[in-house]
């Protein structure tokens, strides 16, 4: 019996899927290589020979391999590869928003090796049927590993459980209703009981749909004053408090979804010291932006949950450098402009993210010194373990799983158009620093920075 | 000043200009022939996507007051209805090159959006919850006309503050006149946080005496089923403005329209103290002196228009 996906090793790495193609032959000379899970810290050449990690050579003395793709990383950043455990990919149904391959570019675009896509779609993957086909089609249109997230509740209805073994059998790498809370105490119950057969790791968002009800921003000094709905932050943390004691109770691990107020980073500190099996993941707006960007009434900072107070953001960081918060997710949720372009209160919830979640992160937290880069790049990478999938590692024998930063390198967000479909992106406008210029995903070049010179061995 | 979207962004001086245009207006209308022709030849769109007597009528008029061609849309039967997207329907509207396009929306921020989508200027009549600066700036100029000055004045906003945008765009208008407010209404409809705009909050009438002006707020019936208060009896016991309450040397006034015997008792609204009825004229003529302000003010110049004189020397001259 497979009693949880938590820790169950590399052997839900079946799940993700992508494209096929030949694997890549790679030379990066002379990048400062940081990975602090094994501890390196040093300018080297990395060699990428068949997808693999191959070499880790001193600089300069990486040997020639015929046709293989040679950078001069001199003054870059080469980092494994980032793992997002939360993104709206909208096939099937949404197309217009994104689709695999324009997400899977985006995802690329933004240092990541592999994501997690929610099953918050059109129709829903709520069956075995619907999940077939999207990962048929991400055979062939999905340029890094994407793993699918199944339905919790059929129709995500809050109601009756999906066939979640077989699901399970079908390839889904967890379960969520993302998007929606599983607001009856019972139904999620049943579906952690349940787990114990299908296995799979429950991914919940966190609201009391009773308490948050017609609130479309964070309830505080900023709603009062623009006269709009708040969302109060206990919407958040009591829903986790209730399903904190439902896993205790069924001992049943869970996956809590983006954090984003005070009370809820306690409940989940509380939740860790008491044995609950849980981990949880915290978003690049929630950790940059507070409430005071709605007062701009710009429908970009709109999504649920809602960018909250300075207090709550400095909780985020707080859990994010002390490990109560596991990972950092984007959350990206592409919408169209025409569902953005509407006043505040009537607009789409959710902003892109892939992106420019390193950036932002880099730029406001580990060049100030708020949060060491080693932190930033543990929390980024290991957003798949919770469901099986290990974080990539710079190693010798390892997939290549890399992406290439130029750490000093200042770019304006949007000035030169997005790779994802939508360009709902919060941080649209702002200069950032730290650009990913290339990212190589599962042994293949999935990204290059379309400025970033690249040269073919002598 | 090219857009009027809220009392927030509204410094004292454009304010005072604003009043003192309304002040001169207040002189025409004294005459028999109330028309000037500052605005002929020039559009005005009034878009309300929310019914409206008052505001509707009082913009509609003043835009005739001023001779301008004025058009009013409204959301039922219209385009609106037919799903037509704002930016759309503001496309569209703007295809007549309107000099001002005034609207009303249930949303907070469907003005400010309206003027990143237009040449025309944008007037805010209401955006949701939000702010409704013509009926805070016609507020103030009602009390200018009874008390000269607001500098030092205790002003009490009782009611529905959550769901008031009046209650906001007066809150600010009245403290930047110089006045001391306070908020007062069942703990439940006074939005958390709100003390952060520099208010008072009470949850009773028991301070009240020392008010020297109450602004009721309309007390919506459907607030009832979401338990915001138990019962209309249960809040007029405890919020109603009567004659007990009402102290003979305080103010009334009232946005409008009035539940009579809810927010305010019916001896109070037609007694002496009662500025109801004087808000509602001064809404035609603060609405004139924005109109006259936004299109017509020196830093907005459309000279191939020609129509606008550079000050007022047609001031009072009939059309």
């Amino acid at each position: 019996m497979n009693v949880s996906a938590n820790g169950s090793g590399g052997g839900d790495a079946a799940r993700l899927i992508s494209r096929q193609g030949s694997p890549g032959n790679l030379i990066v000379r002379g990048a400062r290589l940081f990975d602090p899970r094994v501890g390196l810290d040093e300018a080297r050449d990395l060699i990428v020979r068949d997808g693999e990690i191959a070499e880790l050579a001193e600089p300069g003395g990486a040997p020639e391999i015929e046709g293989a793709e040679a950078v001069d990383g001199e003054g870059l950043l080469a980092l494994p590869a980032f793992v997002d455990p939360h993104v709206h990919f909208r096939v099937p149904g949404q197309e217009h928003k994104e689709d695999l391959e324009t997400g899977t570019r985006s995802a690329a675009a933004g240092g990541y090796c592999a994501v997690i896509a929610m099953a918050n779609t059109s129709p829903p993957i709520d069956s075995a049927a619907v999940l077939g086909s999207v990962r048929e089609r991400a055979e062939r249109e999905a340029s890094i590993p994407v793993g699918f997230i199944a339905n919790v509740t059929r129709e995500m209805a809050g109601t009756e459980l999906t066939e979640m073994a077989e699901l399970r059998e079908a390839g889904a790498i967890g379960f969520s209703d993302d998007g929606l809370p599983i607001a009856n105490a019972r139904v999620l119950g049943r579906a952690l009981q349940y787990q114990r057969l299908a296995g799979g790791l429950i991914a919940l968002h966190e609201e009391d749909p009773d308490l948050s009800s017609g609130g479309v921003m964070h309830e505080g000094e900023v709603s009062a004053a623009l006269g709009m709905a708040g969302v109060p932050a206990v919407s958040e943390s009591t829903m986790i408090a209730r399903d904190c004691s439902l896993a205790l109770y069924e001992d049943a691990p869970i996956h809590v979804q983006h954090l984003s107020a005070r009370a809820s980073v306690e409940e989940v500190a509380r939740a860790k010291a008491a044995g609950v099996r849980i981990s949880c993941e915290a978003t690049p707006h929630h950790l940059t932006l507070t409430d005071e960007a709605v007062r701009s009434l710009d429908a970009r900072f709109k999504m649920n949950p809602p960018l909250r107070s300075e207090d709550d953001r400095q909780a985020l960081i707080g859990g994010l450098r002390d490990g109560t918060i596991d990972c950092v997710a984007t959350d990206h949720a592409p919408h169209a402009a025409e569902e953005k372009e509407v006043p505040f209160e009537e607009a789409a919830w959710g902003v892109t993210g892939l992106e420019t979640a390193f950036a932002a992160l880099y730029t406001d937290l580990v060049l100030p010194g708020v949060l060491p880069l080693e932190t930033l790049v543990e929390r980024m990478t290991c957003g798949g373990e919770p469901f099986g999938i290990e974080a990539p590692r710079l190693e010798v024998g390892a997939a290549a799983n890399v992406t290439l930063i130029d750490p000093e390198l200042a770019w304006t967000v949007g000035e030169e158009g997005y790779e994802s479909r939508s360009y709902n992106s919060c941080f649209g406008g702002c200069e950032l620093t730290g650009r990913v210029l290339m990212t190589v995903a599962a042994g293949r070049v999935a990204f290059r920075q379309r400025s970033f010179a690249l040269g073919v061995a002598p | 000043m090219k857009h009027l979207l809220g009392v927030e962004d509204l410094s004292r001086k454009e304010m005072d200009r604003i009043l003192e245009r309304a002040q001169s207006f207040a002189e025409v209308g004294r005459r028999d022939i109330k028309k000037v022709p500052t605005l002929r030849g020039r559009t005005i769109v009034n878009l309300f996507y929310e019914s409206s007597t008052r505001t509707l009528s009082s913009f509609e008029l003043a835009a005739k007051r001023l001779s301008a061609d004025v058009v009013s849309v409204k959301s039922a039967g219209s385009s609106v209805d037919k799903g037509e997207s704002l930016k759309d329907t503001v496309a569209t509207l703007s295809a007549y090159d309107p000099a001002a396009i005034v609207i009303r929306s249930p949303h907070a921020g469907a003005a400010q959006l309206v003027a990143g989508w237009t040449e025309a200027s944008v007037i805010n009549a209401g955006d949701g919850k939000h702010e409704h600066p013509t009926q805070a700036l016609l507020d103030v100029f009602t009390l200018r006309q009874r008390t000269e000055s607001l500098e030092g004045l205790d002003i009490w906003i009782v009611g529905d503050v959550l769901h008031s945008r009046v209650a906001r765009s007066c809150l600010l208008a009245f403290q930047k006149m110089g006045a001391t407010v306070t908020l007062c209404g069942p703990p439940t409809l006074i939005p958390r946080g709100i003390e952060a705009l520099g208010c008072e909050v009470a949850y009773d009438l028991d301070g009240l005496g020392g008010a020297d002006v109450v602004y009721a707020l309309r007390m919506q019936r459907e607030r009832m089923g979401e338990s915001f208060v138990p019962s209309l009896r249960e809040y007029a016991a405890r919020y109603q403005i009567d004659s007990r309450r009402l102290g003979p040397r305080q103010l009334l006034m009232h946005p409008g329209p009035v539940n009579r015997g809810v927010e305010l008792a019916p001896e109070v609204i037609d007694s002496p103290q009662s500025l109801i009825t004087a808000q509602v004229e001064s809404g035609l003529v603060v609405r004139m002196a924005i109109l006259y302000e936004l299109l017509t003010g020196s830093d907005r110049s459309r000279p191939e228009r020609g129509t606008a004189p550079a000050d007022t020397p047609t001031i009072g001259q009939p059309a």
